[in-house]
């Protein structure tokens, strides 16, 4: 079988990791951080604590190479339902803003 | 050379033995009604698909000709308004969601793809009959809530009169296309895994017929778009429950955010209507035509485009909303791009049929109506992404005219070509062949007229979705419905001869239109397996002409295993 | 069911007929679900996107009703979800290796965790229909309808901290979005609970092991992520606001 068995110790590890990220989002959460930094920290932890699940857990590190290209696609096609719908709403006001 | 058990498939075409007629096929196999009903083979399982297609195709169809019976005269005489409102929504859902998405991809796709690629069935079985009882529950709710007094929104549910003001029964409705949708997905689910992982020996992604290659975008657009609208349609339910939301302006919400997200899926719908046929056409073209189809990779390529570009112009449906200029600009560009595939396609084919041995029987009378009717769809589509003609365009019956020629004009003929086609495949009988040029041009011209008129009126301003209209349309409206009649005429046709040939049609041997793909390569009806040995693919899809040996050195991919 | 150490001559008895071996089956099983979970994150999408909107739009009401949230109930559920992700990638490298009963009891904890998960979220949708939190007349006889805490008034864990800029009515859309998305997100978790206990039941009679152990596997590629999409929903509802203002 083609399978790679991840060891205990890697799920641990990770387990651990995805703990530490959980505390550390929620003490973040109490910083008062500049401009929209708040967020972003929040983002950033949750996508690498995400990344590290689907990696791991989901074994998509030892997995063939079109699952890779499956999960970029479906993050990319919601990537373009976000940036579309946002270039609307966030150029709405640019041309009345011209003229007043 | 390793291809000793494959010389049953290197036979040159003609001497290629005609098995005897089939005592056993998937037909006769099983007798009994709980043989079909509880059925994992997907050539019944298709069958069971075009039985159910084809009545609600007849229910959209009634409701077309009280629309055309309506506008026949100026005033709103034959039904009110409100009655009126519900018939053209009706007529739209139907054709939508329960006719034109499944077509091509649950009757021709399910039937075909496990042949074309060598495969005994599709990846998930019990996945395909579990996605025949979605889609029938989903009809089922759908024609309750028809029957129960209808919906009047527009089959575009556009809020906040959806949400807010109508009295119809929309939850129901949309609660009905929410489950259908479910069946889409699975139906692109399984085709998806099976072309990845249950092609033949030798099949490679090449040396795929281009009917698999559209079917592979049809499905991609399954998989990305319907959760889209399968969650704009809940919110929406909520919202309608609820009696406040998201779209709501009392709230501070929105009503175009729901355009989006309809049109986000409901774009990319309109190629899951019509990439199938163009898999079928590409068949037809390529085979009626005994010629290698010109440019496979730029054809089988302009599949995938279509599918990727497809997801990127949604907001030219919302040209005229509060949308912003400057997206509106970006989105009409990019709808500009999308026509680009779809032209490269047209191009190719054209270039097939030149200096080729065009035999015009019913399905190559079929595409060669869609080459044309599906260009001036196309191109009429134009007008239509540049933003200012829109203005003028808009919600007027050029939009009407515009989809119904690629719809109809196109998706429709390519249904009905592919139909004809494999008929013989799928039944063991041939349909009467003079018949079947006979409808196929009553059709063609019974469509025109319905159509044509349409592009005129609408560009003279007679707007859609009104029961009454000027006087000034009338002769453009009746001309429309006397085409509609004569349509309708040439749709029964087929209708009565199909079920004539099932037990009164000649018989048909393995391969009646002597031609090169693997599903001509197994007995008609086929026999539940597919084949009886599993083919081993060394040839090109449209190899009309044994490759010469200086031709294939060098170029053969010596990839036998499975890939 | 027993396992079988070789292939037999007519393949495993979990071969089905139309593939031509276990490699081929599970190959597409895998990818199969992975298809499905695609259409998953844009179901999924379409919710992100409205919320990502709104709180573009108003972030002031988006921040006073996401303190009015329970962090902790909230950490707390993402820490049990974590832990159910956990054991339940150990209940599939226990099939792999073949040791049924800690693949058992990896599934067993892993359903406890998931139903514990569902057990919070019944007590905090609870408090939001106490507080009168749930949007539009989706409960009938309890219209949306929070108590504003005024200027001056101590604080209230049961009264809503609207701060400057904030209106009820997007208070109420915050709570439109959050009860839709955890409520999918719930209801996802329900249908996972659904197929955990399949996996048990069949567990429980040898019918996973080395070599067909593909259901587990897949199963738990969608615990994963349902758990992933709780991973983004807790900082998105929760700790908006946490860095101004009161908090609850």
């Amino acid at each position: 079988m083609s399978e790679h068995i991840v060891p205990v110790r890697v799920y641990a590890t990770i387990f651990l990791i995805l703990l530490v990220g959980t505390a550390l989002t929620v003490w973040a959460a109490f910083m008062d951080f500049p401009w929209r930094l708040n967020t972003i920290v929040a983002l950033t932890i949750a996508t690498v604590k995400a990344t590290f699940v689907v990696l791991y857990f989901m074994h998509v590190r030892y997995s063939a190479r079109l699952v890779w290209v499956i999960i970029i696609s479906a993050l990319f096609w919601m990537a373009i339902l976000f940036a579309f719908t946002f270039a609307d709403y966030v150029t709405r006001d640019w041309l009345s803003l011209q003229i007043g | 050379m390793p291809f000793v058990a494959n010389e049953k498939f290197m036979q040159p075409i003609e001497s290629f033995e005609v098995p005897a007629p089939p005592k056993v096929n998937y037909i006769n196999a099983q007798y009994g009604l709980k043989s079909w009903l509880l059925t994992k083979d997907h050539k019944r399982i298709a069958l069971l698909y075009l039985g159910s297609i084809t009545f609600f195709f007849f229910i959209g169809g009634i409701y077309a000709l009280m629309i055309r019976l309506e506008l026949l005269t100026p005033q709103g005489d034959f039904l009110q308004s409100a009655t009126y409102n519900k018939v053209f929504t009706q007529h739209g859902i139907i054709m939508i969601f329960f006719f034109l998405i499944p077509s091509i991809p649950a009757t021709l796709g399910n039937f075909l793809i496990p042949m074309m690629i060598g495969a005994k069935d599709l990846a998930f079985p019990r996945i395909n009959l579990l996605s025949w009882y979605i889609y029938l529950l989903g009809g089922v709710i759908t024609i309750y809530a028809l029957l129960a007094g209808g919906v009047d929104t527009g089959w575009t549910f556009y809020t906040p009169y959806s949400t807010t003001f109508s009295n119809s029964y929309v939850v129901a409705t949309g609660l009905g296309i929410f489950i259908n949708g479910f069946s889409s997905i699975l139906t692109g689910l399984n085709f998806i895994v099976t072309i990845h992982t249950m092609r033949a020996p030798g099949m490679t992604w090449f040396r795929m017929p281009l009917f698999l290659w559209s079917h592979y975008a049809t499905s991609l657009i399954m998989i990305l778009g319907t959760p889209v609208i399968a969650i704009t349609i809940l919110l929406l339910a909520f919202e309608r429950v609820a009696k406040v939301g998201i779209f709501n302006p009392a709230l501070g919400g929105d009503p175009v955010l729901f355009q989006h997200l309809f049109w986000f899926y409901s774009h990319p719908a309109v190629y899951i209507m019509v990439l199938p046929s163009m898999g079928v056409i590409s068949e037809l073209v390529a085979n009626f035509s005994r010629k290698n189809i010109f440019g496979y990779s730029f054809v089988a390529f302009s599949s995938l485009a279509i599918a990727v570009f497809g997801f990127l112009v949604w907001g030219h449906h919302l040209f005229v909303t509060p949308q912003s200029v400057y997206a509106g600009m970006i989105f009409s560009f990019l709808s500009f791009a999308v026509a680009i595939p779809s032209a490269i396609k047209v191009f190719n084919w054209t270039a097939t049929l030149y200096k080729s041995s065009i035999s015009y029987d019913t399905p190559m009378l079929y595409a060669l109506g869609f080459i044309g009717l599906f260009t001036v769809g196309g191109m009429t589509g134009l007008f239509l992404a540049s933003l200012a003609v829109d203005v003028h365009l808009s919600d007027t019956y050029f939009v009407v005219a515009h989809f119904h020629y690629i719809m109809v004009g196109g998706a429709l003929m390519g249904y009905l070509g592919g139909l004809h086609y494999w008929w013989p495949k799928i039944t063991g009988r041939m349909y009467p062949e003079g018949w079947g040029r006979f409808s196929a041009l009553v059709i063609y011209v019974g469509f025109n007229l319905t159509f044509l008129p349409q592009f005129v009126a609408g560009y003279l301003g007679m707007p859609r979705r009104y029961h009454a209209y000027p006087p000034e349309f009338q002769v453009f409206n009746v001309l429309s419905t006397a085409g509609a009649s004569i349509l309708g005429f040439g749709m029964l046709i087929p209708a009565i001869y199909f079920v004539w040939s099932m037990r009164y049609g000649r018989h048909a041997d393995a391969n009646p239109w002597h031609l090169p793909g693997l599903e001509w390569r197994t007995q008609s009806p086929p026999p539940t397996e597919n084949f009886e040995v599993t083919p081993i693919v060394t040839w090109d899809a449209y190899e009309f002409a044994p490759r010469e040996e200086t031709e294939v050195v060098g170029k053969f991919r010596p990839e036998l295993e499975r890939t | 069911m027993s396992h079988a150490a070789t292939e037999h001559v007519h393949g495993h008895p979990a071969l089905q007929h139309h593939f031509e071996n276990m490699e081929q089956q599970r190959e597409a099983g895998t990818l199969g679900m992975w298809v499905f979970l695609v259409t998953e994150i844009m179901f999924f999408g379409g919710m992100f996107l409205a919320y990502s909107l709104y709180r573009w739009k108003y972030p002031a009401a988006f921040a006073s009703a996401s303190n009015h949230l329970d962090i902790w109930l909230g950490a707390f559920n993402t820490g049990v979800l974590i832990l159910s992700s956990f054991t339940m990638a150990l209940a599939v490298y226990f099939t792999q290796i073949g040791k049924q009963r800690p693949q058992v009891l990896c599934l067993v904890l892993t359903l406890v965790l998931g139903l514990t998960f569902l057990g919070v979220k019944g007590v905090e949708y609870h408090d939001k229909y106490e507080d009168s939190l749930i949007p539009g007349q989706l409960i009938p006889g309890r219209p949306f309808g929070p108590k504003v805490l005024k200027h001056g008034e101590p604080e209230d864990h049961h009264k809503l901290d609207l701060q400057e800029g904030a209106t009820l009515g997007q208070v109420e859309m915050f709570y439109w979005i959050y009860f839709a998305m955890t409520g999918m997100h719930a209801l996802h978790m329900i249908i996972g609970a659904g197929l955990l206990t399949y996996l048990l039941i069949f567990s429980i009679k040898r019918r996973f092991g080395p070599e067909y152990h593909s259901p587990v596997e897949v199963i738990g590629l969608y615990w994963h992520f349902v758990d992933i999409v709780w991973i983004f929903l807790f900082p998105l509802l929760y700790l908006l606001g946490r860095h101004v203002g009161h908090v609850s």
